[in-house]
């Protein structure tokens, strides 16, 4: 029994984990979709939005609510004006030079954040103050729990807004062929900012999620979730939603087991080595649409 | 008369090869530098070999990768380890089997890694190489002859200023072997692949050949540079390769102009120079890094540079009027 309620244990740690990996390759899988780039950024928009609920909370003592919704807002926001002052003059050129942008964005806003905050580590208690459940013999702890319920809620929402809304239609109809929008009267350009716009946002309640679990706030916190939810999003096979949350999960369980069972040090190598594995039987990850070349 | 010009040109860049080797002889010889600039002599051949290196994958193949830092510290580790355990061999013996153990188990690497480059391009592969980082620094950072994340310490230092003339002909020749590449039959190959892989494949060039191929030079390169690293510092972490190493080599290579020996070669001293000139601005470095890089972006892609070069050329072709 204590060997199947360990595992049961362990599987819901990585479910935890594994779902805030998938909200932040939402916002790497939707800016591919559309703009066809990698968005190396999106990983310290999750680190700038830690800090600005510590800004919110520990400094100007907002209380939890708006403060989360504020940053989410500051996040998004953020998205937007990177978007356009980075991205958009590159929309014509080759790959490459976009991604070493991006790059250079990451870069960018972790020396920002370092200038202001400095390097060392800032303590930052959660604000998520629910007592831990227990289901038998196993217990669950409150972060857990409003970690699952809140981006259940992003994933479902995310997923009718992109199908049932027009706008979500827009997004699709500018991921599949943007010339061909572009003439059945869709703003291209504004559908690219809401694309930005939500993945932002989801990035910074992933951050919010994360810092709660964490309690430390440095400039560099977003670059290892930012990598893992990447290859997340790799392995679901970028471009596509369901992928990302798929992805992001497995991504999450296999790590949360490895260390468990395997070894702490090793896991890194081990989530990487399911990418690489996975990239070479699938080259598109495992739910990419398969792009013939043509000439 | 082009074949004038061709020697014309190596005869210059042979002369200020020799040039900087005297001058920097001079300044070390004559105790003009600061102990702080000779210590940095041997960082900047360092990051030169792993720019023009790095250059043949990302300038001349295409192909991103973020990786490069973990084929250096392949070679730094086996390196380092040969020569501390093999102390009864005489010194330049040791130091010779390190490079070259080195180098080739950093090009053996390079063959693994060189699988998925046949499979993937593009972003995948940018994405692959820096998960086979990742993955290098957490299973050296794992076992324990390299140390664990302690890391290596007590390296026997054979690199330091004092064997600069080894180092700059290492160095030397490494550059030449890569620029003489890329002006060959291979190296057009190599370019071709670059410009559109599907035309190259019809012409009849092996691409999957030529790619790994690519990589594998590179590697071994960039193991060899790992060495000399090793021997010049005296102590390994696996930290001191990460992500953040990889993308400051490919800071080099983008600034220099992808695809430009020559300009790799200046960025790669430039970068290496710059924070040790401007000690007190260290602070901002990494800042000035991420403004440079987006400003470089945005600028070579801009309808700006697309004018001024239409000047350029409307003013070259009236004096061929004239």
């Amino acid at each position: 029994m204590n060997v199947l309620n360990s595992i049961i244990e362990q599987l819901i740690n990585g479910l935890r984990t594994g779902s805030i990996y998938a909200l932040i390759a939402l916002g790497y899988t939707m800016v591919y979709g559309i703009a066809k780039m990698i968005n190396f950024a999106h990983g310290d928009i999750i680190m700038v939005g830690a800090y600005i609920l510590y800004v919110f909370v520990s400094l100007l003592h907002i209380p939890a609510i708006p403060a989360v919704l504020l940053t989410t807002m500051a996040c998004a926001v953020l998205g937007v004006v990177i978007e356009k002052v980075a991205y958009k003059p590159l929309r014509k050129a080759q790959p490459l030079a976009v991604l070493i942008t991006a790059i250079g964005v990451s870069f960018f806003l972790q020396n920002i954040i370092q200038l202001i905050f400095g390097a060392t580590p800032i303590p930052f208690g959660s604000i998520i103050k629910i007592p831990a459940i227990t289901l038998g013999s196993i217990t669950i702890s409150g972060i857990t729990l409003v970690t699952l319920i809140v981006t259940t809620i992003c994933m479902v929402s995310l997923t009718l807004f992109i199908n049932k809304t027009k706008a979500g239609r827009a997004m699709r109809a500018v991921s599949e062929d943007k010339g061909a929008a572009e003439l059945m009267g869709i703003n291209v350009n504004g559908t690219i900012s809401l694309t930005f716009f939500i993945g932002s946002a989801l990035a910074a309640i992933a951050g919010i999620l994360f810092i709660c679990q964490y309690e430390a706030l440095k400039p560099t916190l977003g670059a290892l979730p930012g990598i893992k939810a990447f290859v997340a999003a790799v392995l679901g096979g970028i471009g596509s939603i369901p992928g990302a949350m798929l992805g992001g999960i497995l991504l999450g369980v296999i790590e949360s087991l490895s260390k468990a069972y395997i070894s702490t040090q090793l896991s890194d190598a081990i989530v990487f080595g399911v990418l690489v594995l996975v990239l070479l039987v699938k080259p598109t990850g495992l739910l990419g649409k398969q792009r013939k070349e043509k000439v | 008369m082009k074949n004038l010009i061709k020697n014309k040109n190596n005869i210059i860049i042979f002369a200020i090869t020799i040039a900087v080797y005297v001058l920097i002889m001079i300044l070390v010889n004559a105790g003009l530098l600061s102990r702080q600039m000779t210590s940095i002599i041997v960082p900047v051949c360092v990051n030169v070999m792993l720019a023009v290196s790095l250059c043949l994958i990302v300038g001349f193949l295409g192909e991103l990768t973020l990786g490069h830092a973990s084929f250096m510290s392949i070679g730094a580790y086996t390196g380092a380890l040969i020569t501390m355990n093999l102390t009864t061999l005489p010194v330049p013996v040791a130091f010779a089997i390190a490079i070259i153990a080195g180098g080739l188990v950093a090009g053996l690497f390079g063959i693994l890694i060189g699988v998925p480059v046949l499979r993937l391009k593009g972003d995948y592969l940018a994405i692959v190489t820096l998960g086979f980082g990742e993955i290098i620094k957490s299973i050296i950072n794992s076992l324990t002859v390299t140390g664990g994340a302690a890391g290596l310490s007590n390296i026997p230092k054979y690199s330091t200023y004092k064997q600069f003339t080894l180092i700059y002909i290492i160095m030397v020749l490494m550059i030449l072997l890569i620029a003489n590449l890329v002006n060959s039959r291979h190296g057009r190959a190599i370019s071709s692949i670059r410009d559109n892989y599907i035309a190259a494949e019809a012409t009849g060039i092996p691409v999957s050949r030529f790619k790994v191929t690519a990589f594998v030079i590179s590697a071994v390169f960039a193991g060899i540079a790992g060495v000399i690293y090793a021997h010049n510092v005296g102590i390994l972490k696996p930290g001191n390769f990460d992500y953040n190493k990889s993308i400051e080599i490919l800071v080099m290579v983008v600034l220099g102009g992808m695809g430009n020996i020559k300009g790799s070669i200046i960025a790669a001293v430039i970068l290496t120079l710059l924070p040790e000139v401007l000690r007190g601005l260290d602070d901002y470095r990494m800042l000035m890094y991420a403004v440079v890089l987006i400003a470089m972006m945005i600028f070579n892609n801009s309808a700006f540079k697309a004018r001024l070069l239409e000047k350029k050329n409307l003013k070259s072709s009236e004096k061929e009027v004239e």
